[in-house]
């Protein structure tokens, strides 16, 4: 007689299993980009702009090619004549590879030296001559509208401004009517700055061109191998089949690694024309000058109330500076991405949202860094808005967000802007992180400690957020829908191999996705074995952004277990001689439904594919699956904040966080609040510290980690986390839903709204992330809001 | 190390300067011609191929290059390799013995003190260091002793715990006597 197999015990769902991929990592032994060596590799190094926006007006190499150890100086103007000079972007418009005409931002690419080593390389590089003529730079929307504003695409034909786009969304009129019903009209005004996502290990590449079999294959830290291939194969006309895409260990990516950088093109085409591997690895001024930024939009809204605290309506607008081309690394139709998920976990009833896009001096390449896109800015304003709004209407705030909330039975639930959520608790949430922050006896603390100059806060913020693109109607990348895949195959003794078309960066796809198949087919996690990342191996996905690699790849991995299933319940029955209407399934092992003690493990079927499987059937236990979700994905959290600012200095810390996050099922608790508490700290360090901005002639601000400042041990606050609220996704296979991005999505709220909090007394509406210590002793001392736009202030 | 260069009529690489240095890695001894301008950090993942010690920033703020160089620990790109002169270096690879993992490693598996794992390395280079010269650190110690060394993924909650493990686990492996007491 067999035992049932405790799911726990073999890492199956819901196990917090230790993390397969970290006997690797623990031991130095990580395989990352540039920890690739091939024989006769070449090094390659970028020459970029000082100057945010100038003329070239000459490029003289001659001198780099003297240098003993140079093998070939690549400029945009040899790039041109392979019609290479220029790519296309993800958002439908170009952008320089190698600067040609003129340099549109500093840091960007002008030229590149291939040598035998990256010191000579980088000599080489220093040794090229430059002249350029500078031209006005333009480095925030108001500039780029003004009147006689320089034209930074002058390239483009029919470009007669710096205008992008306008687009709008919601019902205008139907929001008029609702602001005119109004008791009160609350209206905030802020930016969410430009941020970047800096992981810690910089972009690369070794692109390694074979000419005695046409292949090419790159090594590169991508997020999304797949659509590289497609890229690649459009930009450099290379047939698909004959390039491999292959990313390697990749040391962070939060969005950074989603786009298609010049200096993975330039070390292809050098690898080409020199027929050698060559390799490409970012400094770190580079990646923060020049790689995927996030954010840097202006918002201005406003919200229709009744007197008892009901929200009629929301009306915003955006104005989003995308930089020097329109590079936005995202899978929507909607040119500002999912900025109308906004409002989604409130019950309002109509909304008008517009948006004006601009293009500045500024480094290109808007990537979603560690959300869906455009859905931290939308929950960013959001929160800050309930706050405001409550404020203005005297009414609590935790009050205020209850009786807005959509309840738990109105789900499916429509959002004025179109989104459809799923399910969720969202009151209970709240009131789960109220009693853990002791939200009452906070409130009579703070009163106390404001009698006697004391200044402490509280902030509320709540989030729910699309996640997993897509659905294919709605999502693609460049005409390509948004599903994924998995493949499985089942060896003989049962153990097996999955691979996908997702690429873990960090969030341990190693060892959920063998939980996944554990809990599908009852075999040990420590039995399947992981593979993701090469082209050539993993069947077509869409790569690992947007948190969609559970809601769409992990889809897909219980979908190609259920087919191994159906497959394996056909051995079953042939092994057991009875028909398969009479076999039953329990975790591990197929049974007589009559004779419970008759049964077959799926080890034995997995034999039987092999050596013993009925006539006629197809031999082998091998499958692949493509999941196209039939919708978003909608975790909620509540996130609360309290803070003691210093009334001297503006100096704020944090005395408590509390996180209650509703993510549905969780495959593995243990990665999951991993990833929550990782979400916290980039939030808390967008807060608090995290700093890129540009002063009036471009020059970046905020380059290098001297200057562009992440929080260490000692700042980071610890975390309280809460996963009493599940509820699972009514859609997904497991019922689990997105997570990776949740924190940093929801989290910055929090902490603003904590601070605002404390300084209420003072009156003043907002201050401009990051809070950093001058400017909320500004708003103390002077009794004002405190902008954070561009350029910055010379005292800053 | 060889390069050959194309002869271009005598405007060949004869002026480069080299330095002969001796050093310990890991307890091996080795001998190294280098350009006096080559990082420590180069000379340790392109000269001896050990490339567990990674690159993040090259301006000293990250810590993903720290190794240890006669127990203190350093940030390798801001040392140059000839500096290195005479000195013991020890990097992640020098942790685990053949059959058995230092509780460091055991430590951040355990505790799931790692994610991406690229600044792992270097965190547990730095917290050597700390536990060699404060065997039973608080947290606050733990989180001051780290603060040179970034990481993106985790929020260092686990990395902190991640010490305390292994801190726990030398100290009960430690006998009464003499032994470890070098390190």
């Amino acid at each position: 007689m067999t035992q049932a197999l405790d799911e726990i015990k073999i890492g199956g769902l819901g196990a917090s299993r230790k993390r397969v991929e970290d006997n690797r990592f623990i031991r130095g032994r990580g395989n990352y980009t540039d920890d690739i060596v091939l024989p006769g590799m070449l090094h390659m190094e970028i020459l970029r702009s000082p100057l945010a926006h100038a003329r070239i007006k000459k490029i003289d190499t001659s001198r780099a090619w003297q240098i003993p150890g140079v093998h070939l100086v690549l400029t945009g103007e040899m790039m041109a004549t392979r019609n290479l000079a220029w790519m296309p972007t993800l958002s439908y418009d170009t952008q320089a590879v190698l600067a040609t005409d003129k340099v549109r931002f500093q840091g960007q690419e002008v030229a590149c030296v291939i040598a035998d080593d990256p010191y000579i390389a980088k000599d080489a590089c220093e040794a090229i001559d430059v002249e350029y003529e500078p031209l006005p730079a333009i480095v925030n929307p108001e500039q780029a509208v003004a009147g006689g504003a320089p034209v930074i695409r002058d390239d483009k034909e029919n470009q007669a401004d710096n205008v992008i786009y306008h687009w709008e969304v919601g019902d205008a009129e139907g929001t008029e009517r609702a602001f005119a019903q109004a008791d009160k009209v609350s209206r905030l005004k802020l930016h969410y700055p430009r941020s970047h996502p800096s992981p810690i290990e910089c972009c690369g590449s070794i692109a390694d061109f074979n000419r005695a079999t046409s292949k090419l294959t790159v090594y590169m830290t991508t997020q999304a191998p797949h659509i590289i291939r497609a890229a690649v194969a459009l930009v450099a006309e290379l047939p698909e089949h004959m390039i491999r895409i292959i990313s390697p260990d990749i040391g962070g990516g939060f969005g950074n690694k989603v786009p298609v950088y010049p200096g993975y093109v330039c070390s292809i085409l050098a690898s080409i024309l020199l027929e050698r591997p060559v390799k490409w690895i970012e400094d770190k001024t580079g990646n923060l000058i020049s790689t995927g930024f996030a954010r840097d939009i202006y918002l201005d809204g406003e919200v229709a109330m009744r007197s008892d605290g009901k929200i009629l309506a929301v009306r915003m607008h955006c104005d989003a500076d995308h930089g020097a081309f329109f590079s936005d690394a995202q899978p929507s139709k909607f040119k500002i991405g999912l900025l109308h998920s906004a409002f989604a976990a409130y019950d309002i009833p109509v909304g008008h949202i517009t948006a004006r896009g601009t293009y500045s001096n500024k480094a290109p390449g808007g990537v979603a860094y560690r959300c869906s896109f455009r859905v931290t800015e939308a929950m960013f304003f959001q929160e800050r808005m309930i706050q405001a709004a409550a404020r203005d209407l005297g009414m609590d705030q935790a009050e205020f967000r209850r009786v807005n909330f959509v309840r738990d039975d109105d789900f499916p639930h429509r959002t004025p802007f179109g989104f459809l959520t799923d399910s969720g608790q969202y009151a209970k949430c709240l009131d789960v992180g109220l009693r853990a922050v002791g939200y009452q006896d906070f409130l009579k603390q703070q009163e106390e400690a404001r009698a006697r100059g004391r200044l402490l806060g509280i902030g509320i913020s709540t989030m729910t957020e699309p996640l997993g693109a897509g659905n294919s109607r709605e999502y693609d990348i460049l005409g390509i829908k948004m599903f994924d895949s998995a493949e499985l195959k089942v060896h003989m003794t049962g153990k097996a191999i999955v691979r996908t078309g997702a690429r873990t960066q960090g969030q341990g796809h190693e060892t959920t996705w063998a939980q996944i198949v554990s809990h599908e087919l009852g075999i040990p996690a420590e039995d399947v074995v992981v593979e993701e990342g090469d082209t050539d191996t993993a069947p077509f996905g869409m790569g690992t952004y947007a948190s969609r690699s559970t809601p769409v790849a992990g889809a897909a991995v219980a979908m190609v277990a259920r087919k191994i299933r159906a497959k394996a319940r056909k051995l079953a029955a042939h092994l057991l001689e009875v028909s398969e209407e009479d076999v039953e399934w329990e975790l591990g092992r197929f049974y007589v439904r009559s004779a419970p003690s008759r049964g077959v493990t799926i080890q034995e079927c997995a034999i039987a594919a092999y050596a013993n499987m009925p006539d006629g059937m197809e031999p082998g236990l091998e499958n692949t699956a493509y999941y196209d979700p039939p919708n978003l994905t909608w975790p909620f959290a509540v996130y609360i904040v309290t803070v003691e600012v210093d009334p001297e200095t503006g100096v704020w810390d944090v005395l408590n966080m509390v996180a209650v996050d509703d993510c549905g099922v969780r495959i593995n608790p243990m990665i999951v609040e991993g990833q929550i508490m990782g979400g916290l700290t980039e939030a808390y360090a967008m807060a608090n510290m995290q700093f890129i901005t540009f002063d009036a002639d471009g020059n970046c601000v905020g380059a290098n980690y001297m200057d562009y400042l992440l929080p260490t041990a000692w700042e980071t606050p610890g975390f309280e986390l809460h996963s009493e609220v599940v509820t699972p996704c009514p859609h997904h296979p497991i019922g689990a839903k997105g997570i990776g991005e949740c924190a940093a999505v929801g989290g910055p709220a929090a902490f603003v709204n904590a601070v605002m909090d404390a300084i209420s007394p003072t009156g003043v509406r907002n201050i401009d992330m990051p809070l950093l210590p001058d400017r909320v002793w500004e708003a103390l001392t002077y009794h004002r809001d405190v902008s954070g736009a561009p350029p910055v202030r010379s005292d800053d | 190390m060889t390069i050959v260069y194309d002869d271009r009529d005598g405007q060949d690489a004869g002026e480069v300067p080299v330095r002969r240095i001796r050093f310990t890695i890991n307890g091996a001894k080795k001998v190294a011609e280098v350009e006096p301008r080559l990082l420590l950090a180069h000379l340790i993942r392109r000269g001896i191929g050990l490339t567990g010690t990674h690159m993040g920033c090259d301006t000293t703020n990250c810590g993903a290059c720290t190794v240890l160089v006669d127990g203190t620990a350093v940030k390798s790109c801001t040392m140059l390799a000839v500096q290195a002169d005479g000195h013991e270096i020890e990097t992640v690879e020098g942790l685990a013995t053949a059959s058995e993992l230092h509780p460091l490693q055991e430590g951040f598996k355990e505790e799931h003190g790692l994610q991406c794992g690229f600044c792992t390395p270097g965190m547990m280079m730095a917290a050597k260091a700390l536990l060699a010269s404060n065997p039973d650190p608080g947290e606050e110690e733990v989180r001051w002793a780290l603060s040179g060394n970034l990481c993106r993924c985790t929020g260092y909650q686990n990395i902190v715990k991640s010490v305390l493990w292994a801190a726990a686990k030398l100290r009960s492996q430690a006998p009464a006597a003499t032994d470890g007491s070098e390190q």
